[in-house]
């Protein structure tokens, strides 16, 4: 296990060193004490490796990950996530404003809550979140599942194209273009592998899918109240 | 013979309005026919005060010229230099600027690399991600982070030169890219994530970050991840270039691109093209202000865009301060766009060469804003290519020309005492002397 003290080494020494790694490192395990809310922390990564973070991190924590385990024990500020290629980041605590925004791959759990913007403009990433996620979540999300244990907030799924959502609680309202969707035997598999992977207490059946009705798809004048 | 009308009798002749004109009444129809506003590539068509306002003075008795092709005047541009390792370095100022591989097809992309390489000079990618037409041929290239994070992807970032973070583009400050479903081939979807066919609308805003403290942590983000190596482009509108000048100094930025409102855009509303955002000629100034009060003058490279046209324009954007132009519809009109030779297929299509800007229909005569396959392959990319270093070589000579003939040995030493205003207008904007005066209204000191 490395142990890397971010406060007393610095950020840029942290995610050099952490860039450093490759496919055959046989430096795998690394924690990451003192991130004292820190922005970026663990940014950029492309390795097998598993960063463990002791603490809450600050703007964009495992921002682009390829490959990595991110495991932040505590609460993560904005944009955690953001862009992840592949790799998994899983956050103990909640997690702030667009979290897992524009991903492309990868799984992120968020184990507290969820603020708004949860998977804005998400591009095929899976997000699961064990408590609520905030209003104006999965807006013009492409493709990926989001999976939310506990409510949704207001304007869920805003102008969606391609990706699932799936919320166990209520939703406070959808946006336009989303609607509610029949779960399919394929929706309930992903859902039972998801729910697996991030180690939810929950049952497939419970939830509600919602999806795009994809009338905003091409642009008709009669739909013009809805943009 | 009296009941026939008396055609030399005085009459009133009919008189068009001039408020509601023939153009105006046409697209009134055609919004009440169709239900959707007009949308089109290019810039802004209507005349606003612009380069071709302002004159250089020229070497007199108090100033001295350097003689043609002889003595040596240097156009060579360093870009980021203030926080990135890797400095982008050019051999000329005029860059091509960022248009989308969507908007364009590969091969004209792969053109604009070509060109911009022979030419000592970078290409910029686009909405869509970047293509490999065009980091195979352009030797620098700088890689645009835009709100819809379309291609968006670690590996990419690390392969390119410089980044450029997109806030506002000059057509459209505050509007959000749009490709319409005609040009959403199976490659460009793909590319995208998304659905074949449908209109994509991508947005006007970062999905993560929204104001100047939040930009600076994400240019953070984006350093570390590229190791500090790579310049840091924001490219702003001409909406409030002083303020945003500023800011994007604050956040960090080591080049500012501020593009006016005559920039071209792939496709966009026109009510958007020619209502929204200011001239070019009254951004550069602004932007220079804050660079100079924050004494960031060539420390953050300004880039300035919208309407560069010829050497001409060039020469006094600099002289007005900036350190390189970007060129993105002369660009593609050196590639062949908009060429009279396909005069037959531009009426076909309703229009006339010169005119053509439905680029986002994607039926290009030209092959260039397309993604039909046919019509690509009219376009040559090398062909393409040395058209475009030509041209971009004509500009270069054309700037040292009137550089030389101000006694200026490096293009940036022109400056703006070498300037004169045609109008009133370009004087107040541009803050240079009215011809025949010494005097712009505002010019401090003085009263208007
Ligand atoms: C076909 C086309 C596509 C464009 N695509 C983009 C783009 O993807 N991102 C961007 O920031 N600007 C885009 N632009 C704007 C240019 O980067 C640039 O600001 C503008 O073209 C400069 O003005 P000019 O056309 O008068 O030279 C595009 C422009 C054109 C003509």
């Amino acid at each position: 296990m490395q142990s890397f003290d971010l406060e007393t080494e610095g950020l840029r020494k942290l995610n050099s060193s952490l860039h450093a790694q490759n496919n055959d490192t046989n430096q795998t395990a690394w924690e990451i004490i003192n991130p004292k809310g820190s922005h970026a922390i663990a940014v950029g990564l492309d390795a097998p490796i598993e960063v463990t973070v002791l603490g809450s991190t600050g703007y964009y924590c495992g921002g682009m990950n390829k490959q990595a385990t991110v495991h932040v024990k505590g609460s993560a500020g904005p944009g955690v996530a953001e862009n992840m290629m592949s790799g998994k980041v899983v956050i103990d605590g909640d997690a702030s404003q667009y979290a897992g925004a524009t991903a492309h791959g990868g799984l992120l759990v968020i184990k507290g809550n969820a603020s708004s913007r949860c998977g804005i403009s998400m591009k095929g990433v899976d997000i699961v979140v064990h408590g609520n996620i905030g209003h104006m979540s999965a807006f013009m999300a492409q493709s990926g599942n989001l999976v939310v244990l506990g409510d949704a907030g207001d304007a869920l799924g805003d102008s969606l194209y391609e990706a699932n959502l799936f919320v166990r609680g209520t939703v406070k309202s959808l946006g336009a273009d989303c609607i509610k969707k029949d779960m399919r035997p394929e929706h309930l598999e992903i859902l039972t592998r998801l729910l697996a992977e991030a180690e939810a207490d929950a049952k497939p059946e419970e939830f509600t899918r919602y999806g795009s009705a994809r009338e905003l798809y091409n642009f008709d004048i009669d739909n013009a109240s809805a943009y | 013979m009296t009941d026939k009308p008396d055609n030399t009798a005085p009459r009133t002749v009919p008189i068009q309005s001039a408020t509601f004109s023939n153009p105006v009444n046409a697209e009134i129809r055609r919004a009440a026919a169709t239900g959707i506003y007009d949308i089109r590539g290019g810039g802004s068509k209507r005349k606003v005060p612009h380069f071709d306002d302002l004159l250089f003075l020229g070497a007199s008795i108090s100033r001295y010229p350097l003689e043609g092709y002889r003595e040596k005047c240097e156009t060579k541009v360093t870009l980021g230099t203030r926080f990135a390792s890797k400095p982008i370095e050019l051999d000329i100022p005029i860059t091509i600027a960022g248009m989308s591989f969507g908007s364009l097809s590969g091969a004209a992309k792969e053109a604009l690399g070509r060109g911009a390489t022979m030419a000592g000079t970078s290409t910029t990618t686009g909405d869509g991600g970047m293509t490999e037409e065009e980091r195979g041929h352009s030797n620098k290239l700088i890689y645009q982070y835009l709100p819809s994070r379309y291609g968006m992807n670690p590996d990419d970032l690390r392969r390119c030169d410089a980044i450029e973070i997109v806030v506002g583009q000059g057509a459209k400050p505050g509007g959000g890219g749009m490709l319409l479903g005609q040009k959403i081939s199976d490659r460009v979807a793909e590319m995208r994530n998304l659905p074949k066919g449908i209109d994509q609308r991508s947005a006007c805003r970062h999905p993560d970050w929204t104001g100047p403290d939040d930009l600076e942590i994400k240019i953070l983000e984006l350093r570390e991840i590229t190791n500090w190596e790579k310049p840091i482009y924001i490219k702003i509108g001409g909406a409030r270039p002083y303020f945003d000048t500023m800011l994007a100094i604050k956040a960090g930025a080591d080049v500012i691109v501020l593009d006016g409102m005559q920039g071209g855009t792939a496709a966009t509303q026109d009510v958007f093209i020619e209502h929204v955002g200011q001239p070019i000629l009254a951004c550069i100034r602004q932007s220079v202000e804050a660079l100079q009060e924050l004494d960031m003058h060539r420390e953050v490279q300004l880039v300035v865009s919208g309407g560069i046209r010829g050497g001409a324009d060039v020469a006094k954007a600099l002289a007005l301060g900036a350190d390189a132009v970007a060129i993105g519809t002369g660009a593609l009109v050196a590639l062949g766009d908009n060429d009279p030779r396909w005069e037959d297929e531009y009426q076909k299509l309703g229009t006339t060469a010169g005119a053509y800007d439905d680029w986002h229909e994607g039926n290009d005569p030209a092959g260039i804003t397309t993604q039909t396959p046919e019509l690509i392959k009219r376009f040559d990319p090398v062909a393409g290519g040395r058209r475009l270093s030509n041209y971009l070589k004509v500009m270069t000579l054309e700037a040292q020309t009137i550089a030389r003939a101000c006694g200026k040995n490096h293009i940036h030493n022109l400056e703006p005492e070498d300037l004169v205003a045609l109008t009133m207008e370009a004087a107040a904007m541009a803050r240079i002397p009215l011809s025949g005066t010494d005097w712009w209204p505002g010019k401090p000191g003085t009263s208007f």
